[in-house]
């Protein structure tokens, strides 16, 4: 816990960052592959073993990928095909994707989804790292204890400041905003500081002793400094909180459901019109425009994750290395 | 990136100048702070602790407070009424029963999760090409937000057209009824929770590949089976992860919500109300749909309490049997 900059025991380590899925990630590794050769397997055994696990990663892989083939089917069919449970659609209706607007007002809810996510996600990266940088470079009383209280508020469930939370946003007014849904995201976050740090403590400290030789200010070496070196945690972290963000049922259930059905978001949209639009429970039954907004709604994280893949996955390991 | 191009020297180059450079040998009980460093670095952290004075500590004891009061929202004022919110909790059988589906629910869900997704993690480390394209299938779920997920498994689940029934009589099985028979509601959406259980995956993927491959080595050189090789080897190695997940998967577990609220909770209609009031929905109901902020207050302080008592436990019997290697970390 005493670490600073440069002692380099960090986990989440700027080389991994650099080469990126590989290290984590199930590619290929000799050891593997040449594994049973020294044994004295049999090479029919061997071959029926080699087809299960193929059998079994492709059956698993249709069922993860099954509910995403049923949305999408789902999303082209018309009114009363919806629930026929076939994957390509009897009667091909594309135009619900022009009609859905109209029904649902999932441009505004877009709109909403999008401005929080990213101020959320913006705010959060900028704040948590700083701070992180405070513990990371800095020596002051009492660092260690107030660092070991951020991970202790990660034990906290939600639960406990739910409801005072809420009241502090009342007692401003806030309530039916979307303020509640980013502003607490400028005081940092347990988990994402705990990760920058990580990274900061991977950095080598005479950069930093140069820079000041130099005549650089703190705030010059967090800027000019860490922040250019740490751009990888920087997109970790900012992507981990746009997902949560975006993905987020709770919060807007409890901050945006008292206005008007324009200021909701995406998933509090899709709530409400899941009821709206639901086969029976008084529902009208026109369930494929959920089924587009479901699928609108999903489409951002896919390409966010086709995109950040390595990110997530590196985050991910990191999570369960911290233990 | 070019700066961590050689990190590996440059790492060490950072060693081998910080220690002759840094505190000589002190005594360790008095660490000398530079004043200004010291000063700046509460600078830094401010944000941080100014969040944690207001969002956490200050709405901790808040919250504290309104569990003892009766909360009028229109006026914006706290009644204190001793602890008769606490009473409370034992007299509404509501709480108790939604105690006891969550209860249930993590006992259900966590074996399979930890199960699941370790059988997972060790079929992908298995292979050798390919195995990337997989793991990315098989996260995919777990960017899929809860909504998206919850409108297809509403219809997925049906007890009478939903797919998964249709499959499973194709081969000679009668569905049950998953949303409406009460004893299949959990499991329903325990099934929903499996599907999304790539992220504790990817987790034991990175456990495995830090397995040292020459321990599976000498133990098949002197004769042990794949079967033994897990429960020696990969099982001890990887115990800090599994007990890592255990309490993560564990906590998120009592605290489930969104897809027991997208699947019975969104409006009145819920035709089996008691079986999925799980303790979150309803301190949910009691906060934000009676404003009964004390009651619920309360409700929040109880599954706090029960969530460190079950974690201090398992914590306790845990450290018997994680491995932890050496001193690393």
């Amino acid at each position: 816990m005493s670490t600073t900059i440069g002692t380099s025991n960090a986990t989440v380590d700027p080389r991994v960052q650099a080469i990126g899925v590989e290290e984590t990630g199930g590619r290929p590794t000799k050891d593997v592959e040449s594994r049973p050769a020294g044994s004295k397997t049999n090479p029919i055994a061997s071959a029926i073993g080699k087809t299960a696990i193929w059998v079994l990663l492709v059956g698993f892989a249709f069922a993860f990928l099954y509910p995403f083939l049923w949305l999408l089917s789902a999303s082209f069919k018309p009114r009363g095909e919806v629930f026929d449970n076939r994957l390509i659609p009897q009667t091909f209706n594309p135009q619900n994707y022009a009609e859905v607007w109209e029904k649902l007002p999932l441009l505004s809810w877009m709109g909403n989804s999008i401005l929080i996510a990213v101020l959320a996600a913006g705010l959060v990266t900028l704040s948590s790292s700083v701070v992180a940088f405070g513990f990371a470079y800095f020596k002051f009383p009492g660092r260690n204890l107030l660092f070991g209280l951020i991970l202790a508020t990660m034990m906290l469930p939600g639960a406990v400041t739910l409801i005072p939370t809420y009241l502090i946003w009342n007692n401003f007014g806030l309530v039916g905003t979307n303020v509640p849904l980013w502003a607490a995201n400028l005081f940092g976050s347990a988990f994402y500081i705990f990760l920058q740090r990580q990274f900061f403590l991977g950095l080598p400290r005479e950069l930093f002793e140069a820079a000041r030789m130099d005549g650089a200010s703190y705030w010059g070496l967090f800027w000019r400094i860490a922040a250019p070196l740490s751009v990888p945690s920087f997109i970790i972290v900012f992507i981990f909180e746009f997902q949560a963000s975006w993905n987020n049922l709770q919060a807007p259930l409890i901050y945006l459901n008292t206005g008007g059905i324009e200021s909701f978001t995406v998933p509090l949209g899709i709530s409400y019109a899941m009821t709206a639009f639901s086969p029976g429970n008084g529902g009208q039954g026109d369930y494929q425009w959920v089924m587009v907004a479901a699928l609108l709604v999903t489409l951002p994280m896919l390409i966010l994750f086709a995109f950040g893949q390595r990110y997530f996955i590196e985050g991910i390991a990191t999570q369960g290395r911290k233990g | 990136m070019t700066a961590l191009a050689d990190p590996t020297a440059t790492s060490e180059l950072a060693g081998a100048v910080k220690r002759p450079k840094g505190e000589p040998k002190v005594p360790r009980q008095k660490v000398k702070y530079n004043r200004r460093e010291a000063i700046a670095g509460y600078m830094f952290i401010a944000p941080w602790i100014v969040g944690f004075l207001i969002f956490t500590l200050g709405a901790m004891i808040y919250s504290l407070v309104i569990s003892f009061s009766r909360y009028n929202l229109a006026t914006d004022t706290a009644t204190p009424v001793g602890i008769a919110n606490y009473e409370l909790l034992f007299e509404d059988p509501r709480v108790m029963l939604a105690l006891g589906n969550t209860l249930f629910f993590a006992i259900m869900a966590v074996p399979l999760e930890i199960a699941f997704a370790l059988f997972l993690a060790m079929l992908l480390n298995r292979v050798g090409r390919g195995a990337g394209l997989f793991r990315t299938l098989y996260y995919l779920p777990k960017m899929t937000p809860s909504v998206a997920a919850a409108s297809v498994f509403l219809l997925l689940l049906n007890g009478n057209y939903g797919a998964i029934n249709r499959g499973l009589a194709a081969i000679g099985v009668q569905g049950p009824q998953w949303l409406t028979d009460p004893n299949w509601v959990k499991p329903s959406i325990v099934l929903m929770t499996l599907w999304g259980v790539s992220g504790t995956m990817i987790i034991f993927l990175a456990a495995l590949k830090n397995v040292p491959r020459d321990l599976y080595e000498v133990a098949s050189l002197d004769g042990a089976g794949k079967v033994r090789q897990f429960f020696t080897i990969t099982v001890p190695m990887i115990s800090g992860t599994i007990f890592f997940n255990l309490l993560v998967l564990t906590i998120a577990a009592l605290q489930v919500f969104d897809q027991a609220f997208l699947l019975f909770w969104r409006n009145q209609a819920n035709a089996s109300p008691e079986a999925s009031l799980f303790y979150a929905v309803y301190l949910f109901q009691q906060a934000f749909r009676n404003f009964n902020f004390g009651f619920a207050a309360a409700m929040a302080w109880l599954i706090f309490l029960i969530i460190m008592i079950i974690t201090f436990i398992q914590v306790k019997f845990g450290n018997r049997f994680v491995y932890y290697e050496g001193d690393k970390d």
